[in-house]
Order: C-alpha cells, then sequence, then structure tokens
C-alpha cells in the first residue's frame, strides 16, 4: 500500500484562505444536523397527524393518509429530492416560483433538502404512529369513549399518550436515519457534510483521512442520538411495562 | 405556468430502457451477494465464539450508522485501490459499476444480517438439538434444518428490504452510472426537460415498488402463520 498517510491535512489553509479545511468540515456537520433536525420537526408533527388519520373511522381522512404514505414510501429519496428541487418551483405560481428560482443557492437547497426530507420521513413517522396505536388494542379506545370521553379526548387522553411512549425506540430509528439521509442534500449542491468530504480530498487528495473522519463523525452523531433517546425513553417508561417498550 | 413537453421520451426510450436494465442488474446481483453474506454474518453474529461474534457486530453496527452515499464514495475509490495492491498493477480498473455493486452488497449484508437474526432466532431451539440428536453436524443442522426455516418465515422482511435496496439504487447517480435514474436525468439535461424526465422517473418507481409491495403484502397474509 503506497499511501502517504497526512493527518496534518485538516490544520492546512484552504486554497480560497481564511480557513482551514477543519472549518470546511465543521461547516459541513452544520449542515448536516440542521437540515435533519428541522426536517424532523416536520416528520414529527406531519407523521403524527397522518398516523392519527390512518387510524381514525373517517374513510376519506384515513384514504388521505393511506394514499400519502403510498406515494412518499414508493419514490426513491433521490427523486423526490429533485422534484423538489426542479419540478415543483414550476408549477407553484409564477410569482412564488421565480421568488424561490431568485433565492440565494443555499438557501434554496437547504429549503429543498428540510421540505423533501421532512415531508419523505413524515410518511415512515406515520407508519410507526398507526403502529403504536394499533398495538394498544381495541379495549383502550372503546374504554375512554364508555367513560365518555369524545373521540378527541380519547385520543389526547388516552390512547397517544401511550402510543407514543411506544413508538419510541422505532422512532429512534426514523430519527437516526433523517442524519443519514440528509447525505443526499449533496446532489442538489447543498455543502453538507459528505460533499464537503468530497471537496476536500479533490483538493488535497488525502482520501483516506477525511473518509474515515467523516465516518467517525456519523459514528459519534448516532451514538448521541442513541444515548439522547435512551434517556427520553427511560423518562417516559411506563410503571409495568417490561423495558418501558 | 410551466408548459410540460413530453415529447423527448419517445426517441430515448433505448437509452431509458438499458438504464433500467442496469439498474435491475445491479439490484439482483446485490440482493444475492447481500443476502448470502448477511447470513453468513447472522451466523457469526449468533456464533459462541465471542470475537466472531464481536466483530460482526460491530460490522453491521459501523454499516448502519453511516448514510448509503459515504458508502458509496468509499468504495468508488477503494476498491480500484484493493485492487493496484492486489494485482501490484496501478492502472486495473474494473468501473464504478463494480465499486457501486461492492458498496451496495457490503452496506445491504448489514440489513439483511438482522433480518436473517431475527429469522434464526424465531426457529425453536428444539429443532437444533433435534438435529444434534440425529447426528447431524452444526454446518448440516443449519443448512437443512435452521435455515431454511429461518428463510421461509423472513421472507417477507427481506423482500420488503429489497425493494427499499430498489429505491437506494438510484443513489449511484453520484458516481455518474447511467441506472434508470441517471439516464432520466442525462436525457432531461440534454434536451432541457428535467422537470419531464424527473416527474417519469418518479411515476416508474413509483409503480415497480408499488407492485412489488402489494406482491409482499399478500404473500404475507398467504404464509402467515
Amino acid at each position: 500500500m503506497n499511501y502517504n498517510w497526512d493527518w496534518s491535512v485538516f490544520f492546512r489553509e484552504v486554497p480560497s484562505g481564511g480557513a482551514t479545511y477543519v472549518d470546511w468540515l465543521l461547516a459541513g456537520l452544520g449542515w448536516t444536523i440542521a437540515v435533519a433536525l428541522s426536517a424532523w420537526i416536520i416528520a414529527f408533527s406531519l407523521g403524527s397527524i397522518l398516523g392519527v388519520m390512518r387510524t381514525l373511522p373517517n374513510r376519506v381522512l384515513s384514504g388521505i393518509a393511506t394514499a400519502y404514505v403510498e406515494i412518499f414510501r414508493n419514490i426513491p429519496l433521490l427523486v423526490q429530492l429533485f422534484i423538489w428541487f426542479y419540478v415543483v418551483p414550476e408549477l407553484l405560481p409564477r410569482e412564488i416560483g421565480d421568488a424561490i428560482k431568485q433565492m440565494d443557492p443555499t438557501s434554496s437547497q437547504f429549503l429543498t433538502a428540510f421540505l423533501c426530507l421532512g415531508t419523505f420521513t413524515a410518511a415512515r413517522v406515520c407508519e410507526q404512529v398507526r403502529a403504536g396505536i394499533g398495538s394498544l388494542g381495541r379495549g383502550q379506545k372503546n374504554a375512554g369513549l364508555a367513560m365518555g370521553l369524545s373521540l378527541p379526548q380519547t385520543y389526547r387522553y388516552v390512547l397517544l399518550p401511550m402510543a407514543f411512549r411506544v413508538v419510541i425506540p422505532p422512532l429512534t430509528s426514523e430519527f437516526l436515519n433523517v442524519f443519514k439521509n440528509s447525505a443526499v442534500a449533496l446532489t442538489v449542491g447543498l455543502f453538507e457534510l459528505t460533499a464537503q468530504t468530497r471537496q476536500i480530498t479533490e483538493y488535497t487528495a488525502q482520501t483516506f483521512e477525511a473518509f474515515i473522519v467523516t465516518t467517525i463523525l456519523y459514528l459519534m452523531i448516532t451514538m448521541i442520538v442513541i444515548i439522547v433517546m435512551r434517556w427520553v425513553e427511560k423518562r417516559t417508561l411506563v410503571p409495568g411495562y417490561i423495558g418501558g417498550a | 405556468m410551466y408548459e410540460f413537453d413530453w415529447s423527448s421520451i419517445p426517441g430515448a426510450m433505448p437509452f431509458l430502457i438499458d438504464g433500467m436494465v442496469l439498474t435491475l442488474k445491479l439490484l439482483l446481483l446485490a440482493v444475492a451477494i447481500g443476502i448470502v453474506w448477511g447470513t453468513l454474518l447472522a451466523l457469526a453474529r449468533l456464533s459462541r465464539f465471542k470475537l466472531l461474534s464481536a466483530a460482526a457486530g460491530a460490522y453491521v453496527n459501523l454499516f448502519r450508522s453511516v448514510p448509503l452515499i459515504l458508502v458509496i464514495f468509499w468504495f468508488y475509490f477503494l476498491v480500484p485501490f484493493i485492487l493496484a495492491a492486489i494485482t501490484g498493477n496501478a492502472g486495473v480498473s474494473v468501473g464504478a459499476f463494480y465499486s457501486a455493486l461492492v458498496a451496495f452488497a457490503l452496506f445491504e449484508a448489514a440489513y439483511y444480517c438482522e433480518i436473517m437474526r431475527a429469522g434464526i432466532q424465531s426457529v425453536p431451539r428444539g429443532q437444533l438439538s433435534a438435529a444434534y440428536a440425529v447426528g447431524m453436524t452444526y454446518g448440516q443442522a443449519m443448512r437443512l434444518v435452521i435455515l431454511p426455516q429461518a428463510f421461509r418465515n423472513m421472507l417477507p422482511l427481506l423482500l420488503t428490504q429489497s425493494i427499499i435496496l430498489f429505491q437506494d439504487t438510484s443513489l449511484v447517480y453520484v458516481i455518474s452510472l447511467s441506472d434508470f435514474l441517471g439516464a432520466a436525468s442525462k436525457v432531461g439535461t440534454r434536451d432541457g426537460r428535467l422537470a419531464e424526465m424527473y416527474l417519469l422517473a418518479a411515476g416508474v418507481y413509483f409503480a415497480m415498488s408499488f407492485a412489488a409491495s402489494s406482491f409482499v403484502k399478500r404473500l404475507q397474509t398467504r404464509y402467515a402463520i
């Protein structure tokens, strides 16, 4: 293996000056985290609403949610991203479309990635929430209604507080997926972590160092997410359940 | 409002079909290699030898923690490098297709491993004892008794994972392979019709994934125990 290892490469100044390669990596890490966290907000809120809709007795509402899930789960994420980036601005009314095209590139790339990843992950969150509500059994819902609670009240006070705690483990893996999937944003030009790594290898040819550090950074994100979610899981443990799950 | 113009599609059909053939070739090879390697990893994870199961566990956790795109890039430069190291000839090249295949097979094996592990664990322990009691070796017990049942129990999950892999093959776009999405993108760029080509790609991927997952659902109800 004739490869010149040089770990000091990260502290060298970039060609445009004023920054080192470490700064590039950190900037990339920042975008990865920003896209993932903001997308998760959409994914979690929209996904929860859709998940509840799928369990409702109303055919129309559950039909809409089912159609949403089927569409967003059966089209590859990358294709969805391209549709948000190249097609949606064309379909919007002219003024809005033009406004989007005139945005500075980074903002429109971020907006696209954030909407795309959020709506994509919402379909997955929806399925988990639905499974969580389904796992509670018919008895809980009937008991709530028999007590004289309305259907919204039954969801609010009986079903959802249990369902959300039951689905924390599968939601943890969806949350991890948001971080990993955010790497597709590089295809529309957003300089998140993986894109910065590629850029560093192009400028320095120290491919291994750059990719090893990035792999470690992704591993660290995974570990931190798992630790945080374990803590959430412990805090919300349902007494009397094995392991709370 | 945007004027759609679908006229570039008929002429581009042969190129798009070539792209779909490449996608399916990549998919089938990656699924075949991934399931075999994943099953071996699952056996390693369940092994009595601590070192072996720890190594398999580390492999699975590593691949499940990093984005697939990063893995594709890793192997895009790693495969030629390893080949050069093995053959001692820096000029050897296998092309983007094979480095993508290696990336997908090794990456998906981590997911198939977890499915097969659950499948093996779902077989009652008595079956293994029975196999040993009639004089089978470990290899025979696994090959003739445990794995066929594990495989059958997990078939819907293996297929679902393969549908996800089918969608993920579109990521080879990042190393400029002309798979179905890559072909659609190239035609769209050439004719200035990206919007139409991406909508077409979305429609085709949707139809194929939807049909495949409906099939898996039917299979699941038929084989339900």
